[in-house]
């Protein structure tokens, strides 16, 4: 059985080398349709898993709270150069926030931007204040030590914990544990855990976790107070909060929640102190994983339609030189009839010859549509990502393309009058 | 002397073969009656029209009767379906065509395996059996070759010796050397003899009366019907017996 499937399309390939030029256009259709699809959906995987990788680090279960600078009217920055620019969440809306929803977790974050030094090795970066409940609503991991407890918070200890990328920028060769490294100018921390690696955005645009370091929310109030200079516009600004994560019990409850504290701060109807600033930023990661899910789905969508517009090309185009095919060879057709072939054979051979060739489109498309990828990739720094199932199925429907449009020509060569077609010249 | 044994292979009972045309019926093949017997070398010959090449598609399997009986090794298959006539032509009958017909992409050796593909029979058994034949034919060392690379005679030998891949109970033979020059002609022809010679049954449709000379019997069709049936060995016997009285 396999041995005569083989046999057959050994003989399709012979009877397809006899028109090299024919067979090759021919498939030409089919390669362009899966080559396309194929770098298409490369690149539509390849854009969407960032963005859902990003989306789903930010945590599904979690609504984001950010201060952020309102903008400057013209007056506001000339007439307060020297006054104390206020905005942003504060403690007390966070005491109220976990008031009004009991059954989440709110963790207070606070950033501010300072060298970190360690003999000569120092970075300018950002010292996360947070709460010991960070460290699982962030779903991060600590590699060694321990994270930032209750009693450091209550105590307001100097203890800190490194990201990964800032403890081997420290200690490029001693282990940090214990050791301590000076924070601004005056504070030194001694280091009690090390964070694994994490990848992923810290909620400060610009960086990652991985080269922050954390310490207990009070102690960073304490050293460093509310009050900081921003160096880009040499201001001084008054920021509690830089951030709240806010915890949903589970995924279920997130849209409630998010609609509580979008009712809260920056309510629709009506006016409330950050809308009128816009001075608060809510983000909710489920939203977003479910538009982009959504933006994907409608990409395939209309991927699909072109892939079957392009394999439909295609497929008419083989199964017009099949038919050409059959014509040419009514004679081999009566030949094989006369030597005991059943109508079923000659169908089976006509359909292999289709198959056999819209797969050497497909097998071409493939090598092609994977190529394409790489050179975006090189060339535009775009991520792409070719899926191994994706580029199975592209390659299995251009095969069954063609034994679908080879079935009218394969019937036709079929049902040929054996003797007419011997009579054929 | 006529060493064909008295099994009949291959029958017709008042076969007729008719066809419509607009408002006339065209009577191809009339009422016609006849048999093959194993080791009969027959020729069948008549007038452009007279309804040879009708018969040959019946003998042949190709073309059912309109009416009468066609019997193939003692069975029935005028009223066959298309799959089981396939497998009469596939098991018992061996088709040789004027224009050779072999297949243009394939080597010798795979033309000579096409019969026995459609039997399932492929395998190094067929390889062996193709070897053989094209021994047999003369053609032992030209298996890889395309049909277009060898000669006229050369190809009809190779449709010969697949004729015989499947042992049939009959060669079928039309016009088999009506594309060939004379001495290719001999030679084909004298490939007959031998066949013959070894006990294959060979029908072949002609109207090259040198053709036919070779023939046990002649069987002359005129408009659909036999009009006889010309021993040949009795008049060959008959015209050396003359020949030898002239001489004396
Ligand atoms: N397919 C057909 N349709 C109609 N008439 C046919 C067909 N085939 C043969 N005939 C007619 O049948 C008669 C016998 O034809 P044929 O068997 O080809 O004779 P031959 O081969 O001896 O020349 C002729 O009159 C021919 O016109
Ligand atoms: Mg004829």
């Amino acid at each position: 059985m396999i041995a005569d499937l083989m046999r057959t399309v050994r003989l399709g390939l012979k009877s397809l080398m006899l028109h090299k030029l024919r067979s090759s256009l021919t498939t030409a259709g089919i390669l362009f349709g899966v080559a396309s699809v194929i770098a298409m959906l490369a690149v539509g995987e390849g854009a969407s898993k960032e963005a859902l990788d990003r989306f789903r680090d930010m945590g599904v279960s979690n609504v984001l709270l950010r201060s952020k600078r309102p903008e400057e009217t013209q007056a506001s920055s000339s007439n307060s150069r020297f006054s104390i620019n206020a905005f942003g969440l504060s403690y007390a809306e966070a005491d109220r926030i976990q008031g009004l929803l009991p059954t989440t977790t709110v963790v207070r974050v606070r950033e501010v931007v300072r060298g970190v030094v360690r003999g000569e090795n120092w970075s300018s970066t950002i010292t996360v204040g947070t709460e010991p409940d960070f460290l699982r609503v962030t779903n991060m991991k600590i590699r060694e030590g321990r994270w930032i407890t209750p009693l450091d918070l209550h105590n307001q200890e100097n203890v800190c914990v490194l990201g990964e990328s800032l403890a081997r920028k420290l200690f490029p060769l001693e282990n940090p544990m214990n050791q301590t490294v000076l924070v601004g100018t005056e504070d030194r921390f001694r280091i009690v855990g090390l964070l694994d690696y994490q990848g992923r955005a810290a909620g400060a645009a610009g960086t990652t976790y991985d080269e922050c370091v954390f310490v207990p929310l009070s102690s960073s109030r304490r050293r460093f107070g509310d009050t900081v200079l921003n160096p880009t516009n040499n201001r001084f600004e008054n920021i509690e909060l830089n951030e709240i994560k806010v915890q949903a019990r589970d995924g279920g409850e997130v849209e409630a929640v998010a609609n509580v504290l979008r009712e809260l701060l920056l309510p629709k109807n009506g006016s409330s102190v950050h809308k009128d600033k816009g001075d608060v930023e809510i983000t909710v990661p489920l939203e977003l994983l479910q538009q982009a899910e959504a933006s994907k789905r409608m990409f395939n969508l209309v991927l699909a339609v072109i892939a079957s517009i392009s394999l439909l090309v295609g497929g008419i185009g083989i199964m017009n030189v099949m038919l050409a095919t059959v014509t040419e060879r009514t004679r081999e057709i009566g030949i094989r009839r006369a030597l005991g072939a059943k109508k079923k054979h000659i169908i089976q051979q006509f359909l292999v010859e289709a198959g056999v060739l819209s797969a050497l489109g497909g097998l071409a498309g493939v090598a092609l549509g994977m190529a394409v990828p790489y050179g975006i990739e090189h060339f535009f720094e775009q991520k792409t990502l070719i899926l191994p199932p994706h580029v199975l199925l592209a390659f299995g429907i251009s095969a069954a393309v063609g034994v679908v449009f080879g079935i009218y020509p394969a019937w036709r060569a079929a049902n040929m009058d054996p003797v007419e077609a011997l009579r054929h010249e | 002397m006529n060493t064909a044994s008295n099994e009949v292979i291959a029958e017709f009972v008042d076969v007729h073969r008719h066809y419509q045309m607009g408002d006339n019926i065209v009577r191809a093949l009339n009422g016609v009656s006849m048999q093959v017997t194993k080791g009969d070398y027959l020729a069948i010959m008549g007038r452009s029209g007279s309804g040879k090449s009708t018969m040959l598609n019946i003998l042949g399997c190709l073309d059912r009767p309109t009416a009468g009986e066609y019997r193939v090794g003692g069975r029935d298959v005028s009223r066959l379906s298309d799959d089981d006539l396939s497998d009469v032509r596939g098991r018992e009958i061996g088709f040789i065509f004027q224009s050779f017909n072999l297949i243009p992409q394939l080597t010798v050796l795979e033309n000579l395996e096409v019969p026995l593909f459609y039997q399932n029979r492929v395998g190094a058994e067929s390889r062996a059996k193709a070897e053989y034949l094209a021994d047999r034919v003369g053609l032992g060392n030209r298996l890889d070759h395309r049909p277009l690379e060898l000669s006229g005679g050369q190809q009809q030998r190779v449709a010969i010796a697949r004729a015989l891949m499947n042992d049939p109970l009959f060669l079928l033979a039309d016009e088999a050397t009506g594309n060939l020059d004379s001495n290719t002609e001999k030679e084909i022809l004298g490939l007959f003899d031998d066949l013959r010679r070894d006990g294959v049954t060979i029908v072949i449709v002609t109207h090259n009366q040198t053709v036919a000379g070779h023939a046990d019997r002649t069987l002359w069709l005129r408009d659909g019907q036999v009009e006889c049936i010309v021993d040949n060995l009795a008049e060959r016997a008959a015209g050396s017996a003359a020949e030898a009285g002239g001489h004396a």
